[in-house]
């Protein structure tokens, strides 16, 4: 594949993955402002998510999304900015890809199981 | 209001300074009429270039009180502060001496952006028919009145950040083209356009739209070519 086609698809899923992003944020802001507005304990938060799949699907695609997206983003601003070449911008972008993934995978997976 | 303007003028090529001289003020005087004035009345070794004074020809653009315009068509009332002007050649090229600078580079990346029509027919077969208000051609029509004056190019942070960056008027052409159904280069084209240097490269601020003086909106057509050819690639055809 063309280093041109490469970059049209990274736009593609970075474009893609903004609009995960976009309906993901919304609820989940909205769903903190409901949930805490008489106020919530750690305990009472972990009651409703624990062995909730809901929960555990639509953070899990959050993650997905997120370790698409940022990556993608700071390569470019590491390129554009700090004058990176595009082997290294790349190389880093995954590395922040694999750790975005094992982080928020492993925060869902403490609140849900 | 004083009946002079001071003028500072840029001097010298990528190292030198500015020069102030004093211009008297005339109703309906435009930029390029002043720095006719500091040539032929008092800095003969001034260079600058300009050619129809009409807004066709596209070589007179400067940066005037820090914003790239073209000079023949901005009155100086319009940009004028106070009395004073600032006349610098345009950014993101290198300067040549004074207020000339080299376009070389622009033009290569024209080039580079394969914006020439390549046509199947000869002069033996029938005329093309296009119709008019196909959206094909209504995008191309937005874009086709670019006059090459670089002033989009001078204005835009990505060139400026991206030395190969393509640039607002070499996508705004090669998006023509794309528009352009006679055209038998589409896919070399696209594969041109596309990637780091091209059309992706783009941070959709507007700049280029918003200094155009033919009020062609570059962005537009860079954002058309991105989805264009993010189509092409996800469906391996690019």
């Amino acid at each position: 594949m063309s280093a041109a086609a490469t970059q049209a698809r990274l736009w593609y899923w970075q474009r893609i993955s903004a609009m995960m992003l976009a309906l993901f944020v919304v609820v989940h802001l909205a769903t903190i402002v409901y949930a805490v507005r008489g106020g919530l304990s750690g305990a009472e938060i972990l009651a409703r998510t624990q062995d909730n799949w809901w929960v555990a699907a639509f953070y899990g695609a959050f993650v997905i999304a997120c370790a698409v997206h940022v990556p993608i983003g700071l390569a470019r601003i590491a390129e554009e900015w700090l004058g990176w070449s595009g082997r290294a911008s790349n190389a880093g972008a995954v590395l922040i890809a694999l750790a975005l993934a094992v982080l928020g995978f492993r925060a869902v997976y403490a609140v849900v199981a | 209001m004083s009946p002079n303007l001071r003028v500072s003028v840029w001097r010298g090529t990528t190292d030198g300074g500015f020069s102030t001289y004093e211009v008297p003020r005339q109703a309906s005087q435009t930029v390029l009429d002043v720095v006719t004035y500091i040539q032929r009345r008092l800095e003969p070794s001034l260079s600058y270039r300009f050619s129809c004074r009409v807004g066709m020809c596209g070589s007179c653009a400067m940066t005037v009180n820090g914003v790239a315009r073209w000079t023949c068509r901005t009155h100086v009332s319009k940009v004028v502060d106070g009395d004073s002007l600032e006349i610098a050649p345009l950014s993101n090229l290198p300067v040549i001496k004074d207020l000339a600078t080299d376009m070389g580079e622009f033009f290569d990346k024209w080039a580079r952006a394969k914006g020439r029509f390549r046509g199947a027919r000869t002069r033996h077969d029938a005329f093309a028919r296009v119709e008019p208000d196909s959206p094909e051609r209504a995008a191309a029509n937005a874009g086709i009145e670019c006059i090459g004056c670089a002033v989009c190019y001078a204005s835009c942070d990505v060139v400026a950040w991206r030395p190969d960056y393509l640039g607002p008027a070499a996508l705004n052409r090669a998006w023509t083209l794309v528009n352009d159904v006679r055209d038998t280069d589409q896919h070399d084209r696209l594969r041109a356009v596309a990637g780091d240097a091209g059309c992706h490269a783009c941070h959709t601020q507007g700049s280029c739209s918003e200094r155009c003086p033919k009020a062609i909106e570059p962005t537009a057509g860079i954002s058309g070519l991105k989805r264009m050819a993010a189509r092409r690639a996800m469906r391996g055809e690019l």
